[in-house]
């Protein structure tokens, strides 16, 4: 007994010294990267910091300069528009996908599957300029199908009102990640739940709403919480296609950010601003998590 | 048992009307396939456009409606990209820095999550909180004050600032792998400790041969979230010469006088094959790697 605690010791000892030995690239990356930065960010937020001029301590002011800045009224506006059209769109699209290709009945599932998907992986800048020429209003091609089906097509891109929803079709491109995540998740679906519910006499609505969307309610919940966040740092679209406009109906609230940081070097509002985003994310994460309680099952419960 | 059966149970009515059921499922059947194939034009008609818009001629772009198939194919547009903007340039900047973030992940993401699978430590516990935490923070609250770091280091206009921070870890990679790798059984680690195996070649022989599949995992999300990565370059990178693709092609857009549709489709095309291609190849572990996340979310 005696003999064996220093042994012991040494053991655990090891055990501490490999483990922080191997875990110190991500260790330092946290401090460098995010520790670091983090305290810097919200140290900047109360300083009027920018590469031109000298820096002073402000206080709250960044913030409270928030309320009185109509343009960021206007695209935190904008940003939840787009949120509130493209999460529900992408979310449904992907799970009427999933559920078409989880069939039986279906031929060459494989080959759609990756069909579908390979749009989702493209490069967002060459989809952003495909996409520039797809919504062009004479010769483009979403305009001429509109036309074919005897609708006259808007000026998606150069219309106030059909920018946003512009972006939201475009933003179906990508629902190949969504369809995989809900056909991994209909897949995990035991059958026997259909057939009890088939013999109970439930009908296909009814499945559906009683057996497939609580069996795959976690996968739902991911893709809703994921799209939000996704959602909200939107930037690289309205950066290329738009530049924010018509009338500032794609200034969206990261791009936004970007040129108070990089385009006019108030890097001080800037941080504040990024700082709203973080408590709006976090915020709105944490709600979704209790509403979650009541409608996602997961197994086992 | 027949007591329980509902009015309209197949086994029930089937006999009489079996040609009708028949009927309908086909019908069905049917209406299934055309939605399906409706729905795979949607998504590849665009990028079928992508490549004859990039093959026509100028006269051929503009008259209504749309030609559906070029004729002639004109290959020109290709050889005009490429003397327009130095594209293979760009091609080769975004190569070195793909390969450069996935080796960085590769090495740094496996090794701290090993530590993380394998070790008990003081402090372990609260750091993989920690861990799990960062990935709730947005880029855009650190990518100020990272702009004023590697500023003050000289570092922008140079390609480090979008790689070296790889090599550094990443959270949602650590988190993925260290799930996989408490997958694997102890004992192996515990023979190998017996024969002498030291504690770095327990982890370099017995751990990453056996996680390959999550390791390709890993190294196919990086190399595409490098690849197609934007908001990175545009911050960091002024010269012409140091542009990974993404960047030059924005800026081949916007700096035409009157914009070349053909060239940017073609250039669009040099963009987007390699991950096509790749994708081709490693199908699985793209599908997989996606289920993966989805499910441990």
């Amino acid at each position: 007994m005696v003999k064996r605690t220093p042994i012991l010791r040494s053991l655990r000892a090891r055990e501490t010294f490999w483990f922080y030995v191997f875990a110190s690239p991500w260790i330092l990356g946290f401090l460098l990267f995010y520790f670091g930065p983090m305290i810097a960010s919200f140290w900047l937020s109360l300083t009027n910091y920018s590469v031109l001029l000298p820096t002073r301590f402000m206080g709250f002011s960044n913030y409270s300069a928030m309320f009185e800045d109509d343009l960021l009224g206007i695209s935190i506006w904008n940003t939840a528009y787009y949120a509130a059209l493209a999460v529900p769109t992408s979310m449904a699209a992907g799970l009427g996908l999933a559920m078409v290709l989880n069939r039986g009945d279906l031929r060459g599932r494989s080959f759609l599957r990756s069909a579908f998907y390979v749009p989702a992986i493209m490069p967002l800048v060459a989809v952003s300029i495909l996409w520039i020429w797809l919504l062009q209003p004479r010769f483009g091609l979403i305009n001429t199908l509109l036309y074919f089906l005897s609708i006259k097509g808007p000026n998606w891109l150069g219309d106030p009102a059909w920018s946003k929803p512009g972006l939201v079709v475009m933003n179906l491109t990508g629902v190949g990640i969504n369809m995989v995540i809900f056909l991994a998740a209909l897949q995990g679906v035991p059958t026997q739940l259909y057939e009890a519910a088939e013999l109970d006499g439930a009908n296909r609505l009814r499945k559906f709403w009683h057996v497939t969307i609580p069996m795959i309610s976690p996968a739902i919940f991911f893709v809703v919480v994921i799209g939000f966040i996704n959602s909200f740092q939107v930037f690289t679209q309205a950066y290329i296609m738009t530049e924010g406009g018509p009338a500032d109906s794609t200034l969206f609230y990261v791009l936004y950010l970007y040129r108070h940081a990089f385009n006019y070097f108030k890097m001080g509002y800037a941080s504040a601003m990024a700082w709203l985003l973080f408590v709006v994310i976090v915020a709105l994460t944490y709600i979704q998590f209790r509403l979650s309680l009541r409608w996602v099952h997961y197994g086992g419960q | 048992m027949a007591v329980n059966r509902g009015v309209g149970d197949p086994q029930v009515t089937a006999a009489p009307t079996f040609s009708i059921y028949r009927a309908l499922r086909l019908t069905e059947t049917l209406a299934v396939h055309v939605v399906v194939l409706a729905g795979g034009l949607f998504f590849a008609f665009p990028f079928y456009w992508l490549i004859i818009t990039s093959l026509k001629t100028d006269t051929q772009l503009f008259i209504w409606p749309p030609a559906l198939i070029p004729s002639p194919v004109e290959l020109k547009h290709y050889g005009d990209a490429l003397e327009a903007v130095p594209l293979v340039r760009y091609f080769f900047n975004s190569l070195y820095l793909a390969v450069l973030n996935v080796l960085g992940v590769l090495f740094s993401c496996s090794i701290v999550a090993y530590a993380f699978a394998r070790y008990r430590a003081p402090g372990s516990r609260v750091l993989f909180a920690v861990l799990l935490a960062t990935m709730m923070l947005p880029a855009h609250v650190t990518m100020i004050p990272l702009f004023i770091v590697f500023r003050s280091l000289d570092w922008v206009d140079t390609l480090r600032p979008l790689w070296v921070p790889a090599f550094l870890g990443n959270a949602f990679f650590i988190f993925l792998l260290r799930q996989f790798f408490m997958s694997i059984p102890q004992e192996l680690f515990d023979a190998a400790r017996i024969d002498g195996c030291s504690e770095f070649g327990q982890y370099w022989r017995i751990m990453l041969p056996l996680s390959k599949p999550a390791l390709t995992t890993v190294a196919i999300f990086q190399f595409q979230f490098t690849w197609n990565d934007f908001l990175g370059p545009l911050i960091y990178i002024n010269s012409q010469d140091k542009k990974p693709l993404a960047l030059g092609l924005q800026d081949f857009y916007k700096t035409q006088a009157t914009v070349e549709w053909q060239q940017l489709m073609a250039a669009s095309v040099m963009m987007v094959l390699p991950v096509v291609l790749l994708f081709f190849f490693l199908q699985r572990y793209f599908i997989e790697g996606i289920a993966l996340t989805g499910l441990k979310g």
